[in-house]
């Protein structure tokens, strides 16, 4: 017990009309409703190298689908007469090896890119998603066989396993380009749904929801999942421009897509052999796909700092 | 209503007269995106040497942040944008972060709130003392290591020659915030500012840790600024109370005048709702005989708990509604390799819940109380004995028996930050359990989505809101209104009201009360605290180490407990001694 001795601070009351007494816990009806992620749109919205990277990002995918609204002339007509030319009217970025129009080339070549980085994504992201949901929803001997064979994948570096897959490929196109990186990539978006399940899973609302009676699947879908995926959402993004990389790795050594087949890849391959005397034709191949994979790793970080909870918070 | 009174402003002619902390005029805010926001708005505060002063408020009050800035420890962005802080007459406020560093630890000593996070786990706990020291200069060497011993001895670890070389991880919460009271006094400061200091503590933890810090404080002479939401707490350890709501002081004064003449409403509502062992059960029970007879008008929350706990009826028990027979439940715990060790998380536990009433299960940490919740939602299964609800054994339910089960009992959680899915609009959380069962078509939902917005007094707009713009009072509301939906018969409450600022509280277990009275629901409410207890149950189960070692009324418990154990907890309540609002 203190001291009942009289301290000399004596007794101050605050005048009411300074400080009102609100109700209790009353709801602050006058601010909108939000989800988290209309928060996150909110979020990105404000960020200027979001609008950067989705206007880039937008218009790289015009140019994959229809290539022909940005230049008429046939990447495939070459003459060998214009060789590692110059730019000429026309032609602005001047010519390859095979003298064909470096321009036309690039734009054209973005098709097959683009069309690989979004299959594999695409795919790794499926796969990933219900894997690694179904390891970690369930756990048991299911994680257990799961969780290693991801690790076998895992081990084995994407591009070589793909180097090595693909040579024994009997047809290489977009799609089993696509195939080949995903059989390799998808271990780690199903790690970090893994992951993301097993905290989702022990969460106070998922135990309430058993308690209410939903069933284990239905809880998975409507609960886990959702707060689940925003990890994965990022991951995704940011690997769409490394599978793109990776096609062009392989398209440069030669075992990704065909000749005939035009992507950056292939045309920064051919143009190794004329690096010294006419840079320029290795050069503009090889800024589309860093432009490329720049605004998708850019929009990746973006989107991360949008879904990141502990950001959200500080806002 | 209260006038205001002019504070009696302490002479500044310096001498034994001089406070030891003055705090004029405190503006702090944070800066945000949308400019600064004020968390501190124009306190004042007097402290003199070997007095101990107590901050108290709900959270968000600003309370931290005023005892924060005086060793320039704000977070973030925080700043101290104006007035003084005046320590022995020097202001801290104009100090740089050289000359605060001399001040903090060495003059100005700190206990922070977690002991759980604030110690490093990868160092032992003697080279965590040892750094303090050494930082301090309060010796270097051989010495530090000496003077460690005694810090530690003197927090009252008795081995702590041979304690030094542990880890935190091997101490337990009370003794981990021993070393850091330890630490704190290390260097003999001449104020020490405890902000919280036991609130993640038990209550019998909590009682013998304030006990020595206010032996140690009072043989070194130390002042003591402590920061807590609990009034009864404040009370018996401080002889000066400063009161803070929305960053502004609204009263301060001695303690025993201030509870015993609250002037503020605010205040005077702090007080009217403080639970403590004078208090009786706020509202009747609805009994089975007489439904329609008597119920009881609502109180405001302005009145004292203590004026409707007059109310109250005492009645013929009802038949038992859940009856729980030699329970136990066995956990295998995993260690390294095939081995494991057993854990008896539930032994032998045997006690009955009559209709329309409430049984309360009350204990401190490992106890068991929450694990015997699971065990009745048949969230976990129990490894021997029997449990019925409505005469029906529970553990063999399975498919539609179960889900029936399901319906009739729901629980409500502690975590009201955890229990509801942020991905979810709040009229789709309270819709969940009618989807779930298949209940009314999608008109129908709606409107009983609006109807228990109403019982829990929400307006019926809250349904468009998600989770992360409500308070944790709103959520925990959502969450009762999610538990009702299915019209159940039991509600278990796991610690639903603990993590709630008192006033919320009140509120809350005045809404539980209406609701019973209203529905004729039977609540079991697991809980730590005894003096909630006290407000609403009918039957106490008094739980330690996975044993009941008592089970009686609510009466029964407090006026005349039989058992050891349940004395020191009723003797741990802080503020129990006093007589709030009378």
């Amino acid at each position: 017990m203190p001291s009942k001795n009289i301290t000399p601070q004596g007794h101050y009351v605050a005048p009411l009309e300074e400080t009102p007494v609100a109700p209790i816990d009353k709801l602050d009806e006058s601010q909108k409703a939000r989800s988290t992620w209309a928060d996150a749109w909110d979020a990105m919205r404000r960020r200027p190298s979001f609008w950067i990277s989705s206007v880039l990002i937008l218009l790289i995918i015009v140019v994959a689908v229809f290539p022909t609204l940005f230049t008429q002339v046939s990447p495939t007509a070459c003459q060998l007469s214009q060789s590692n030319g110059g730019p000429v009217a026309g032609h602005p970025l001047g010519f390859t090896r095979q003298g064909c129009d470096v321009f036309s080339r690039v734009i054209h070549g973005t098709q097959a890119s683009v069309t690989v980085g979004l299959m594999a994504t695409l795919m790794v992201t499926l796969v990933g998603v219900i894997v690694g949901a179904l390891a970690g929803f369930y756990g048991g001997i299911l994680d257990t066989l799961v969780s290693r064979l991801g690790d076998i994948f895992f081990a084995i570096p994407t591009v070589l396993g793909a180097i090595v897959l693909m040579s024994v490929l009997p047809v290489r196109t977009p799609l089993t380009v696509a195939v080949v990186l995903a059989i390799f990539a998808w271990p780690q978006i199903a790690r970090i749904m893994r992951g993301a399940v097993l905290s989702a899973k022990n969460s106070d609302y998922v135990m309430a929801s058993t308690a209410l009676g939903v069933s284990k699947f239905k809880i998975l879908l409507r609960h886990v999942v959702p707060n689940a995926i925003a990890p994965v959402i990022v991951i995704a993004t940011v690997s769409l421009g490394t599978f793109i990389v990776a096609e062009a790795t392989l398209s440069f050594l030669g075992i990704g897509l065909p000749t005939n087949i035009m992507s950056w890849g292939n045309d920064i391959g051919q143009a190794r052999t004329s690096i010294v005397t006419s840079p320029q034709v290795l050069l503009y191949p090889a800024a589309a796909l860093s432009v490329t994979v720049l605004s998708f790793l850019m929009l990746g970080d973006v989107v991360r700092d949008a879904l990141d909870p502990k950001a959200r918070a500080r806002r | 209503m209260s006038q205001p009174v002019t504070e009696t402003v302490p002479s500044l002619d310096g001498g034994a007269d001089q406070p030891l902390l003055q705090i004029r005029d405190l503006e702090v805010g944070f800066e945000t995106q949308r400019g600064i926001v004020p968390a501190v708005r124009g306190v004042d505060l007097t402290l003199y040497a070997g007095q101990t002063l107590a901050i108290v408020g709900e959270s968000g009050s600003g309370k931290t942040t005023t005892a924060q800035s005086i060793i320039d420890l704000l977070p973030g962005t925080g700043k101290v944008t104006g007035g003084q802080i005046l320590f022995e007459g020097r202001d801290l406020t104009t100090l740089n972060a050289r000359e605060i560093q001399a001040v903090r630890g060495n003059l100005i000593g700190y206990v922070p709130q977690d002991p759980m996070s604030n110690l490093n786990p990868v160092w032992s706990i003697g080279f965590q003392v040892e750094e303090a020291i050494k930082a301090n200069n309060i010796a270097q060497g051989k010495d530090a290591r000496l003077r460690t011993i005694q810090v530690l001895k003197e927090a009252g670890l008795s081995d702590a020659a041979d304690r030094l070389k542990q880890y935190p991880h091997q101490f337990s919460g009370g003794m981990r915030q021993r070393v850091l009271i330890g630490i704190g006094l290390s260097s003999r400061p001449k104020l020490l500012i405890a902000d919280e200091p036991t609130s993640a503590l038990d209550v019998t933890v909590q009682r013998t840790i304030l006990d020595h810090l206010a032996t140690l404080t009072r043989d070194y002479g130390t002042s003591v600024l402590f920061i807590t939401h609990d009034l009864g707490l404040a009370a018996e350890r401080a002889e000066q109370l400063v009161v803070m709501y929305q960053g502004k002081v609204v009263e301060s004064g001695p303690s025993q005048e201030i509870l015993a003449n609250p002037r503020h409403p605010y205040t005077q509502r702090l007080v009217a709702a403080a639970p403590s062992l004078a208090s009786r059960r706020i509202q009747s029970v609805k009994h089975a005989e007489a439904k329609d007879a008597e119920i009881f008008s609502e109180g405001s929350l302005d009145d004292t708990l203590l004026e409707r706990a007059s109310k109250r009826e005492h009645a013929a028990p009802a038949d038992e509604l859940i009856s729980v027979k030699n329970v136990s439940k066995l956990y295998k715990i995993r260690k390294q390799g095939f081995r494991h060790d057993e854990l008896l998380a539930v032994n032998d536990v045997s006690f009955g819940v009559h209709r329309g009433t409430t049984t309360a299960i009350v204990g401190e940490s490992g106890s068991g109380k929450s694990t015997v919740a699971k065990l009745i939602l048949q969230l976990e299964s129990i490894t021997s004995g029997e449990i019925k609800f409505d005469g029906q054994d529970v553990a063999g339910l399975r498919g539609a028996e179960l889900l029936k089960f399901r319906r009739r009992v729901q629980p409500v959680f502690q975590d009201p930050y955890g229990s509801l899915d942020p991905q979810y609009s709040v009229g789709n959380t309270i819709a969940e359990p009618l989807l779930a069962h298949k209940v009314g078509t999608a008109k129908e939902r709606e409107a009983r989505v609006r109807e228990l917005l109403d019982q829990v007094s929400l307006p019926s707009a809250t349904r468009f809101r998600y989770p992360s713009e409500l308070s944790g009072g709103q959520r925990q509301r959502i969450a009762i209104a999610r538990a009702l939906a299915l019209k159940p018969d039991v509600l278990v409450l796991d610690e639903a009201v603990s993590a709630l600022d008192v006033l919320v509280q009140g509120q809350i277990l005045n809404l539980l009360t209406e609701l019973q009275t209203e529905l004729g629901l039977t609540y079991l409410f697991i809980t730590h605290d005894l003096a909630v207890v006290r407000l609403v149950a009918d039957n106490v189960c008094v739980m330690q180490k996975g044993k009941i070692v008592e089970a009686a009324t609510t009466d029964e418990v407090f006026d005349n407990p039989r058992e050891l154990y349940t004395q020191e907890l009723l003797a741990a309540i802080p503020g129990g001694n006093f007589e709030f609002g009378r």
